[in-house]
């Protein structure tokens, strides 16, 4: 690259410009100083931080169950991704055994919120690139998937559905239906949104050869789920370290070699089709499952309402659990997932109390965020824009 | 509780021990997790070795996780959360460092992506890193004062 020269000083040309963190494409408040070279950029540089609301610190102060509430915020397009995470290793922490149904409801939703998510991601990135309808189109879909979480949690988007030890509550009669219908929906949809975009010439333009990155150096830049995968390199905890009877199931990873935002997006693409098939299987496997939606641990989870009505020692429990808490055995545990942004995990430590001692989150998109320079140096400031849309960051989560 | 014996011989363990007498601490292991500690002396070469062995191959750096253990001295912990893709294996290597002398050698060289892991220690825990490419904080404020995520920070902030 060669850079503008003064003709006068002798010195290099460049400008310093400012982007964020009130930019409506930077996905939130990311703040990235640019230095330009005429319409190149010479260095980017993310600045962070503007979102740090203190979340592992504020977990410390909080029982085990009250931090689920919390966890929901870090990325809050994918909650209860977060929720299974910490659930997961809250759970290992005590050495606690989900029953197989709610294991299978557990992937099942967490599939949804996959798909939900990069439903999220595919119509910001394609607005962000001057495709307005595929916007629209996936905001339609998304949001038949935030009303099953309705209907299962109550709420759409802070579910705080997954408790440790398993559920919050029983799904409604009927939820599968309704879940049945998205299913049959849905992949005509995929379709639809792949018409637009897949051959669509101004789309290739944009995000062909865009933003490319090497397989050796997003291993090294420690950059997983699709930025990883659109590299070429097939890492997917869900296959390498399966976690709430992953191994059960059976699906592809979706892997693209090119390494551009292209690849990214027919991987993303892919792997919305993917969750499908594990959604499926789930279907069928959760009415033949046998037991109930949370283990049998009197002290740790809380008793039926019927139970505690009835049962002295219920009552006595279900006292203990919301006055005080519980208090896993001291230690610590790390417990990683594949969240639709990468690899997503949880360190808990305990030091024997009821609250946690240390909380810590090994966000995807805080790590993934660090291969944006890597991206866009060298390359035009309008792919700049493309190369922020393919990473798929989320504050919340970036900043804690 | 896995057996003494049975955790001196997990391979990792044989390995780093062939290598060098001194580089394995103290072995733990919890819910089946491993956990080594390393000395905080020569942790480069450590990180290095780790890296290049063609039998260990933890060429993907997860995360780094700072401990504080107020009022244990020493009181603060790193954890290094590593991935071997080619052996599907994970590990936790712990290095404790003490209040008085918070410096380690960065771990930036072998895996890039500690470049921003150390830094967010460095800004909530105060724990420096010796070789970092550009050790400021990350998260909060530049001229912030105290490192919150310590102990002895009040939850609430100092008002």
């Amino acid at each position: 690259m060669t850079t503008t020269v003064d003709t006068v000083t002798g010195a290099r040309r460049t400008m310093v410009l400012n982007m964020g963190p009130q930019h409506p494409s930077t996905h939130g408040v990311l703040r990235i100083l640019l230095e330009l070279d005429g319409e190149t950029v010479v260095k980017a540089q993310p600045e962070i931080g503007y979102l740090h609301t203190g979340i592992e610190k504020n977990c410390e102060a909080k029982t085990y169950a009250q931090a689920i509430t919390l966890t929901d915020r870090l990325d809050y397009l994918a909650p209860l991704s977060n929720n299974l995470c910490y659930c997961l290793a809250v759970e290992k922490l005590l050495g606690l055994e989900v029953p197989k149904r709610a294991q299978y409801i557990r992937v099942l939703l967490t599939e949804l919120t996959r798909i939900g998510s990069h439903l999220v991601w595919l119509g910001t990135h394609a607005i962000d690139l001057g495709a307005m309808s595929v916007f629209l189109y996936c905001f339609r879909e998304r949001e038949e998937i935030l009303k099953i979480f309705e209907l299962v949690s109550g709420q759409r988007m802070m579910t705080s559905y997954f408790r440790i030890g398993g559920l919050a509550l029983e799904p409604p009669p009927g939820w599968l239906d309704r879940v049945e219908r998205f299913l049959n929906m849905f992949p005509s949809r995929i379709q639809e949104y792949e018409d637009l975009l897949t051959q669509n010439r101004i789309w290739l333009a944009r995000t062909k050869g865009i933003g490319y990155l090497s397989a050796e150096d997003a291993l090294a830049l420690g950059a997983s789920g699709p930025l990883l995968r659109g590299s070429g390199m097939a890492y997917d905890v869900r296959k390498f370290f399966p976690y709430s009877s992953y191994q059960e199931f059976e699906f592809d990873v979706p892997t693209r070699t090119e390494g551009d935002c292209y690849a990214r997006y027919l991987v993303r693409v892919a792997e919305m089709r993917e969750s499908l098939k594990i959604i499926r299987q789930a279907m069928a496997k959760i009415p033949t499952a046998e037991g109930p939606t949370r283990s049998l641990a009197p002290g740790i989870v809380p008793p039926e309402r019927e139970e505690m009505k009835t049962e002295m020692e219920a009552l006595i429990y279900h006292f203990k659990i919301f006055t005080e808490g519980f208090s896993p055995p001291p230690g610590e545990v790390f417990q990683t997932i594949e969240s639709p942004r990468g690899e997503l995990g949880f360190y808990v430590a305990s030091d024997g109390s009821p609250k946690p001692w240390r909380v810590k989150v090994r966000a995807p998109s805080f790590v993934n965020l660090q291969a944006l320079p890597k991206l866009v140096e060298g390359r035009l400031l309008a792919d700049v824009i493309a190369c922020i849309g393919t990473i798929d960051i989320i504050l919340g989560e970036v900043d804690r | 509780m896995t057996d003494r014996r049975d955790l001196e011989q997990n391979p990792v363990v044989l390995r780093l021990r062939a290598w060098d007498t001194r580089a394995v601490a103290e072995v733990l292991s919890f819910r089946g997790e491993l956990t080594i500690v390393v000395p905080r002396e020569r942790w480069r070469r450590t990180a290095e070795f780790l890296w290049g062995d063609p039998e260990l191959q933890f060429t993907f750096l997860c995360d780094i996780t700072g401990v504080d253990r107020f009022p244990i001295e020493p009181r603060f912990e790193l954890n290094y959360h590593l991935v071997s893709l080619a052996r599907r294996d994970r590990l936790r290597l712990k290095m404790r460092v003490s209040e008085k002398d918070p410096i380690v050698e960065s771990v930036t060289p072998v895996w890039p992506t500690a470049n921003w892991h150390e830094r967010e220690i460095f800004d909530l825990f105060g724990v420096r890193f010796e070789g970092h490419p550009e050790l400021e904080r990350i998260l909060m404020p530049e001229d912030w004062e105290g490192y919150p995520l310590r102990k002895d920070y009040p939850v609430e902030g100092y008002r």
